[in-house]
């Protein structure tokens, strides 16, 4: 009975922490992955239609942030940030070390990871799209923002679903090592939990089941999401 | 820039580079192993192997890499058939954790990256090698194992990248591998850009050498499917 109360909600029980650790890995997820939304958008462009320096930056921050330990760039943005607000505080006359907030710094760092994988899931959606669409749309004389939105944009979000819902399982993952910078996630409770207890086994398990259905009940929902964008579209190969 | 300090740095960091090597090499070597037996327990006909494989890859790729490294390094200890094992002088090892942890991790990983190789092989060519009497080992050595192994090889190239930077996870367990001693020299100098800036080229040049290696590979492995040189 001593596992029901320790995993209970009760006065004893974890149970309330890892489920309020789990929402805090949740929200750094969404928060990282709309981080990365931006990046990723800037940089599909600057790959796609830029000019030398653009692609070449473009290119350079593909290649680094996918080929850097995610663990590596945490530290980066992490010290980093503490570093530049210290700096700024300093010029403000404060003296002493400023931390950059560890959820900012997770969010950040973990969407600046995502923003380099989805970069290229929008890339490879938008050479998706039927080049003689694009003609055609320029032939009846759209303008280039109402190209972007009638034609571009709603078809380069049906392609890449199925790739942001990988990149999302990603950075679902990478969120983990967040904890690192102490910040009270699923990771970090259930350490936390599991080494004032001496239940490690216990605690890391638990915490573990609770990704897996964090995991699997999002995997349903892109899974949905696809479906339902693929709705009018005749059924084809490879679909959900 | 400080040219003296980040030719320090890069002198501490490629001492750890072996830690790094050796992690990796162990993890995808023993990853591999288990992978092939967990794809021929998933492609199994008999209900148990192959849910106990589904189960086995649900848990290992839907949940992070880091708590199933505590778990093995914390929690290993608990039992107390573990702890007093022969076994034990090696599992109190962190870095025998770290290289276990991994390992296991990329199975699942892998397993389905191999199942997606095997069910590109062609069942007319299963079929021609049946005909011709080959069966067993002998259909699985010369027929559906090379043919699967070159369709996996892309997506597994993609999958030795990701190990090469889960071997920093590592560094959370005191194995000093390159990135723990990155996070160690950030720590006592402040100085975060030239010691991100030393770590990554490290991991960016350790990572174009694999990929260039499994391009290589990949080149040998498809010369049937190149157009033969032209006489004359």
């Amino acid at each position: 009975m001593w596992i029901v109360e320790v995993l209970g909600f009760g006065q004893k029980g974890w149970g309330g922490l890892l489920v309020a650790g789990a929402l805090m890995t949740l929200c750094v997820t969404i928060v990282a992955l709309l981080i990365g939304a931006i990046l990723g958008t800037l940089v599909a462009w600057a790959k796609l239609s830029g000019g030398g320096v653009a692609r070449t930056l473009g290119n350079a921050y593909t290649t680094v942030f996918r080929g850097v330990p995610e663990l590596l760039i945490i530290y980066l943005v992490y010290f980093g940030g503490s570093g530049a607000v210290s700096a700024i505080g300093r010029s403000l006359g404060y003296e002493g070390f400023l931390g950059l907030p560890s959820f900012a710094a997770g969010a950040l760092a973990v969407g600046i990871i995502s923003g380099a994988y989805q970069a290229e899931v929008y890339r490879g959606a938008y050479l998706a799209i039927p080049k003689g669409e694009l003609e055609a749309a320029e032939a009846i004389g759209m303008h280039r923002s109402l190209l972007f939105r009638r034609i571009i944009a709603p078809q380069v979000i049906r392609f890449a679903i199925p790739g942001i819902g990988n990149v999302w399982q990603l950075s679902l993952k990478d969120s983990a090592l967040v904890s690192v910078t102490g910040l009270a996630d699923l990771m970090r409770t259930s350490q936390v939990a599991a080494g004032s207890t001496r239940q490690y086994l216990l605690f890391f398990i638990a915490g573990g089941c609770l990704y897996l259905i964090l995991t699997s009940l999002s995997d349903r929902l892109f899974n949905r999401a696809e479906r339902r964008a693929n709705r009018s579209m005749p059924s084809s190969f490879g679909q959900a | 820039m400080d040219f003296v300090f980040i030719l320090q740095t890069m002198k501490t960091l490629l001492a750890a580079v072996p830690m790094t090597l050796a992690l990796f090499f162990l993890s995808i070597f023993f990853g591999g192993l288990l992978a092939l037996l967990i794809v021929w327990m998933r492609v199994a006909k008999n209900p148990i192997l192959s849910n106990f494989a589904k189960g086995y890859i649900f848990v290992f790729r839907g949940s992070p890499l880091l708590i199933q490294m505590f778990l093995v390094f914390y929690g290993l200890g608990q039992f107390g058939f573990i702890r007093y094992s022969f076994l034990w002088p090696f599992l109190r090892e962190p870095f025998v954790c770290a290289v276990l942890s991994l390992a296991l991790c990329t199975a699942g990983y892998t397993a389905e990256i191999f199942r997606s190789g095997l069910r590109a092989v062609p069942v007319k060519e299963i079929e021609a090698a049946r005909s011709i009497g080959m069966s067993g080992f002998l259909l699985v050595r010369r027929i559906i194992g090379p043919i699967a192994f070159r369709h996996a090889l892309p997506a597994y190239s993609t999958e030795i990248v990701m190990m090469v930077k889960s071997t920093a996870l590592a560094s959370l367990v005191t194995v000093w591998e390159v990135t723990g001693v990155a996070q160690r020299l950030i720590s006592q100098t402040y100085r975060t850009m030239e010691v991100f800036l030393c770590a990554a080229a490290i991991y960016l040049i350790l990572n174009f050498v694999i990929l260039q290696a499994m391009a290589l590979l990949e080149h040998r492995l498809s010369q049937h499917r190149r157009a033969a040189p032209r006489l004359s």
